[in-house]
């Protein structure tokens, strides 16, 4: 175990993850080793004093003033690749554990009992007459089978409707209310129950003789309720397709940001459209990948690190901070260079790597061809090993591993690739005829979250952070988070400008040239 | 310089200059540039008073080149090389006109704005 105390003036503490603190509580019932955490995201510092186990999440406030007092800080050393692995067990586990909800299930069912009511109710209206008073009912002919006609028409059209736009399974369970839906919902109960009582106190009771009257009044409600379908579809499907803000998506983590237009929304639904945009535009979270390695921000730091030994340390400190000021100013100047150097240091590296793998892969998939068809009949004469995608898979991943392997930890991938997953990756290409370009092209680039997560219905837990209620309207200049356990989304909204558009007629015989030289020429 | 109207004469003060050109090798070099022509931008022209003057102007002069010493300026319009005229004329017909390799000598006729002042000025004290 190092106990390097070179680094012990910089302390980095990511104070937001649930993942980490638990990563540290492993770590440290495990091992019993301390990280010093200063760049690498969301590995944290772990300083305690020895003898003494580390306190809960909840005694972190009383750290913060204990840290300056004899404790030890421990450096690791460069086990990256383990930290890694381990964080992203560790998140993936916490994913799973969260059982799954009820309170997802509840509007849906909900509405879909509310509307399969109103769907009856049609039904019930002309039913209850027949089943009740029959035989006191007037003869009703041609025109209430007219009505019945349409009645049904009414109510397939109804239905498939319905079907089509309301039977999905929700994506998202939202903090508060949809407001827009608990509306709609209100109104089909309050229609439904309107009409069902006027039914009860003007037709059950005084046992109405006039069937074709109960049937028009069945038919009214069938118009009523494709009406609130209707403003269901403005409401909840097409008000918000026109745009009208321009959002600006900012990643706290590394900065990657891209900007939406989107429509009138409130900003928990608008959270919802631009988390599905998040995880198809953005490149995964990577929270090893950091902008100043370890070794130039220390040097940085240490520089002021002031140890006051003295009785009075009024004395010492202003003229000590003056110098360690200097020292710094100082120092600071190379850091820049450090960091340039180490970049591209960095960039050479992954490129060498890049090129060592492309070359054992393209040679890796020479190894194989895809068995033709008239070769199968004549195998007897040359009785070659047919292999099976997985198979053949396998027999050409021994000669890339390394090299891919090399290239993952360069590149601080490792961790959202097992070999399991670069096997099942390769068997995919092969059995789809692709190229080794085609193959490597999900190792190079960093692709979007989805194509990294298995199929989970768990779901994914994240936290909409708001300084105005999340049923509000989007307006211009709002700004809400998006938390999840160790980065966040800062949402800007920002107003779509207004266009004001003017003509212009250009005749089509008025485009004339003329040359425009001026050439100087000695004689 | 009179400002040119289409159709109409132009009158001008010139002045004769007689170039006696230079060998070199087996080139005849009269030791000046000209720019302009009927061809060319004239609005590029740092010379002319009229910036639609599609004419010749003399660009650059060799230092004790023979125009120099012949009395050419910088900035002179060209108005004829030996009857030809230039006030009408492409670039390269009037570069045609002055490398002649036949001819060892070219008469100009040229003006330039200090010839105007001065003839005014000495009619003026008349």
């Amino acid at each position: 175990m190092d106990n390097d105390s070179q680094y012990s003036g910089y302390s980095y503490k990511s104070s937001h993850s649930r993942s980490s603190r638990k990563h540290r509580d492993r770590r440290d019932r495990h091992r019993s080793k301390s990280r010093d955490g200063s760049s690498r995201g969301d590995k944290s510092v772990t300083i305690h004093t020895p003898g003494e186990p580390l306190l809960d999440g909840s005694a972190r406030e009383e750290r913060d003033d204990n840290w300056g007092e004899t404790t030890t800080v421990v450096t690791g050393t460069s086990e990256h690749s383990v930290s890694n692995e381990d964080l992203t067990r560790v998140s993936k586990d916490l994913e799973e554990t969260t059982p799954l909800q009820c309170k997802r299930f509840l509007g849906p069912v909900v509405a879909g009992f509310l509307s399969f009511f109103a769907l009856l109710t049609p039904l019930a209206f002309l039913v209850l007459p027949q089943v009740l008073w029959r035989d006191t009912l007037d003869p009703c002919g041609t025109p209430c089978e007219g009505l019945y006609v349409s009645l049904a028409f009414k109510l397939l059209v109804l239905l498939i409707s319905s079907w089509a736009l309301f039977l999905r399974p929700p994506r998202a369970t939202l903090p508060r209310f949809f407001v827009f839906r608990c509306l709609l919902m209100v109104l089909v109960f309050l229609f439904v129950a309107s009409y069902w009582l006027f039914y009860g106190v003007r037709v059950l009771e005084p046992r109405e003789r006039d069937y074709r009257g109960i049937v028009e009044y069945a038919a009214s409600l069938v118009d009523a309720l494709l009406f609130i379908q209707y403003l269901a579809l403005v409401l909840l499907e097409i008000r918000h397709l026109q745009p009208a803000f321009c959002v600006k998506v900012v990643r706290s983590s590394d900065g990657a940001s891209k900007f939406y237009n989107i429509g009138h929304l409130s900003i928990q639904r608008a959270a919802v459209w631009l988390l599905d945009r998040y995880y198809s535009d953005f490149p995964i979270y990577n929270p090893a990948s950091h902008n100043l390695p370890k070794s130039i921000l220390s040097k940085k730091m240490s520089g002021f690190k002031v140890y006051s030994i003295d009785e009075n340390p009024s004395n010492n400190t202003s003229g000590q901070s003056r110098a360690m000021i200097a020292a710094a100013a100082r120092r600071r100047d190379n850091s820049h260079n450090e960091f340039y150097y180490e970049e591209a240091e960095m960039e050479r590296r992954i490129r060498k790597r890049k090129a060592r793998l492309v070359v054992a892969v393209e040679e890796a998939f020479t190894h194989i061809r895809r068995l033709q068809e008239d070769e199968a009949a004549s195998s007897p004469k040359h009785p070659r090993e047919v292999m099976d995608p997985r198979e053949a898979a396998q027999a050409i991943f021994a000669p890339m591993a390394r090299a891919m392997q090399k290239y993952l930890r360069t590149t601080r991938q490792q961790a959202f690739h097992s070999m399991e997953s670069i096997l099942t990756h390769l068997q995919f290409c092969i059995t789809h005829n692709m190229t080794p370009k085609a193959f490597l092209e999900r190792y190079l680039t960093s692709g979007p979250t989805l194509q990294y997560q298995q199929q989970s219905d768990r779901g994914r837990q994240w936290t909409l952070v708001s300084e105005e209620p999340v049923t509000a309207a989007l307006r211009p200049g709002l700004v809400f988070a998006l938390r999840r356990l160790d980065f966040s989304l800062v949402v800007t909204v920002t107003p779509l400008p207004f266009l004001r558009l003017g003509e212009e007629f250009i005749d089509p015989k008025s485009h004339k040239f003329v040359m425009r030289l001026q050439s100087e020429t000695s004689v | 310089m009179s400002s040119y109207i289409p159709g109409q004469p132009v009158s001008v003060v010139v002045q004769k200059i007689e170039i006696h050109k230079l060998r070199e090798g087996d080139r005849l070099i009269l030791g000046f540039s000209i720019g302009g022509g009927i061809d060319q931008d004239p609005s590029q022209n740092p010379y002319s008073e009229d910036k639609s003057d599609k004419g010749i102007y003399v660009t650059r002069i060799a230092p004790g080149g023979p125009a120099d010493v012949a009395g050419l300026r910088v900035g002179d319009k060209i108005m004829q090389v030996n009857g030809w005229d230039m006030t009408m004329i492409k670039h390269y017909q009037a570069l045609k006109k002055l490398t002649k390799p036949k001819e060892e000598v070219v008469r100009l006729l040229v003006t330039r704005k200090s010839l105007e002042q001065a003839v005014k000025g000495a009619m003026g004290l008349h």
